[in-house]
């Protein structure tokens, strides 16, 4: 028998992808329309992980609203609370001390590895390349430890609190992290040993989701996203916040702005990493971990109820319980950068307690808005890809 | 910094009276601007002043009892001299904002978050619909008179 195959013309269909979908790292929908397996458009569907932070902030003092803001990138959490405590330091006009500069800047840049090494294990399965995922894997672990024995959990550390950190380093902490460094360049090597030069890597990134740079400043882009279209910007570089102009480290940029050169972005910015928690480490100064200590944040215990029983720390702890502190009237915008992105904090105060408006600039939503323009002409196979190369988190793009 | 006075004199002095107000809290300066004068006043800042890259843009709410009662918060930045700018708009309930869409793209899914969590209207948005919450969400959130709780839907 003979089927006879009827040409009928060129038309577009929608297909659905998602929101269970195993390549977009979350619950993210999108609406594709496509012409055979051309993908025409892409409409991102989003909100499946809306958690109201910036309305549950209105409601919560400023100490209780930095628990919430890690639960946004659950990869990077210090880097989310750092940008949050660096905002109300700011509308406070508190300078924190030097010590916990400096610990803030090696936990940041932890973070910013763990981010990463998540990344490029997940965005590397995506296109096929399972073997990665399991080397990244047994490096983030090694993050996830150090992270834990600073702050007592693995995720949502809060490790930072307004005013500086909410304990000092534990011992052996040190000596793990420097053990860490040691390893980790020839572990980045394995894994650019397994992709970089890879003729099927290379063939599903390279000239895949095109972001140019125009497009890339238009449409919000940040971090590694505008850095992989050629446009040298680090808000580390451009606004240097807690001490970063004191630390020597390069802005790697791409050239085409494809998910290849993106790729090479984030793989140089773990060296970079290193490099600045190596200075950090040579250079960590002694001395208080907290600005205005028992003021902002809890006293000591012992010298509420121990045997170092002072009424001023009493009096401290009691109205931090009752109604916490009260920055003055004002508003401020702190931006920092986070693994993914420009992340960014829009505090207004009517000089109470609570934060009269919480505004969070997150740089997954941004990055996430380009993926019409990245995946515009291409097949419907190398939206895993594009989806990768966003690195986006869904809490992170859903507040 | 000294610069950073200079260009913000020629900025007022260009945008002439669709400039409202100013402050300068911590470092940061901010215009508030007239409603009328955008988009127009937008162009100026991104062509003339070179603002190419909207970082952000959010509603806020002063509450019931203000006026103007929202205000829609752009924060602007020139990425060449690294200048930073925070312009303010305000308006009432049931007027509208001209959209600034044509002037930076990224400007749709703030302008969608803006409507969907305070209702404010962007005119000239492509597609004004909710960016986070459900299209049959009741209310925008975010609004002052919204409770933490919800609404009592049963009444």
């Amino acid at each position: 028998m003979k089927t006879v195959v009827e040409q009928t013309g060129r038309r577009t269909y929608t297909l659905n992808m998602g929101p269970q979908h195993p390549s977009t790292h979350g619950v993210l929908r999108v609406i594709l329309d496509l012409e055979g397996e051309t993908i025409v458009d892409a409409k991102p569907v989003i909100g499946y992980l809306h958690r109201g932070t910036e309305k549950l902030a209105e409601a919560k003092t400023y100490q209780q609203v930095s628990p919430l803001i890690d639960r946004l990138d659950y990869l990077a959490c210090p880097a989310y609370n750092f940008a949050y405590c660096l905002a109300v330091e700011k509308l406070l006009g508190v300078e924190v001390p030097p010590r916990a500069r400096y610990i803030r800047v090696i936990m940041a840049e932890l973070a910013r590895i763990a981010s990463h090494l998540i990344w490029l294990g997940s965005h590397a399965m995506d296109i096929g390349a399972v073997t990665v995922f399991l080397y990244t894997f047994r490096e983030r672990e090694i993050t996830y430890e150090l992270l834990e024995m600073a702050a007592g959990v693995r995720m949502h550390q809060s490790y930072f609190v307004v005013g500086g950190v909410r304990w000092d380093l534990p011992e052996g902490f040190i000596p793990k992290l420097k053990n860490f460094l040691d390893i980790l360049p020839s572990k980045i090597q394995e894994y650019e040993n397994l992709l970089t030069k890879n003729k099927i890597w290379k063939l599903r990134t390279v000239g895949v989701g095109v972001l140019s740079k125009e497009d890339a400043i238009a449409l919000g882009a940040t971090g590694p996203m505008l850095r992989g279209s050629g446009v040298e910007w680090d808000i580390r570089k451009a606004y240097p916040y807690s001490g970063y102009e004191e630390f020597e480290f390069d802005i790697p940029t791409g050239e085409h702005g494809d998910t290849y050169d993106r790729y090479l972005v984030r793989m140089e910015e773990m060296r970079q990493s290193r490099r600045i928690i190596l200075q950090a480490l040579e250079r960590l100064p002694d001395g208080p971990i907290q600005a205005m200590e028992g003021k902002l944040y809890f006293p000591d215990p012992d010298k509420v109820r121990g045997e170092h029983r002072d009424m001023a720390a009493l009096i401290h702890q009691f109205k931090l319980v009752s109604e916490g502190f009260h920055p003055p009237k004002g508003e401020v915008y702190q931006a920092i950068e986070a693994p993914k992105g420009e992340l960014g904090f829009y505090v207004v105060s009517d000089g109470g307690p609570k934060p009269f408006r919480l505004r969070i600039r997150l740089p997954s939503l941004m990055n996430l808005q380009t993926l019409p323009v990245l995946s515009k002409g291409h097949k419907i196979a190398d939206m895993a890809a594009i989806i990768g190369t966003l690195d986006i988190v869904l809490g992170d793009v859903d507040k | 910094m000294v610069a950073m006075a200079d260009w913000l004199d020629e900025v007022k002095s260009r945008l002439g009276e669709a400039v409202l107000d100013e402050a300068e809290f911590r470092g940061e300066n901010t215009l508030v601007l007239d409603r009328g004068s955008l988009p127009h006043s937008l162009e100026v800042l991104k062509e003339e002043f070179g603002f190419n890259s909207l970082v952000d843009l959010c509603g806020l709410d002063m509450g019931e009892d203000q006026d103007p009662r929202f205000y829609v918060v752009y924060h602007l930045r020139n990425l060449d001299t690294k200048a930073q700018l925070r312009v303010k708009v305000g308006l009432n309930e049931g007027e509208k904002v001209p959209s600034a869409c044509e002037v930076w793209a990224g400007a749709n899914w703030m302008e969608r978050e803006a409507y969907d969590m305070f209702g404010i209207e962007f005119e000239g948005h492509p597609d004004l619909t909710r960016l986070y919450l459900a299209d049959d969400f009741p209310g925008h959130p975010l609004r002052k008179d919204y409770p933490t709780e919800g609404y009592d839907f049963e009444e």
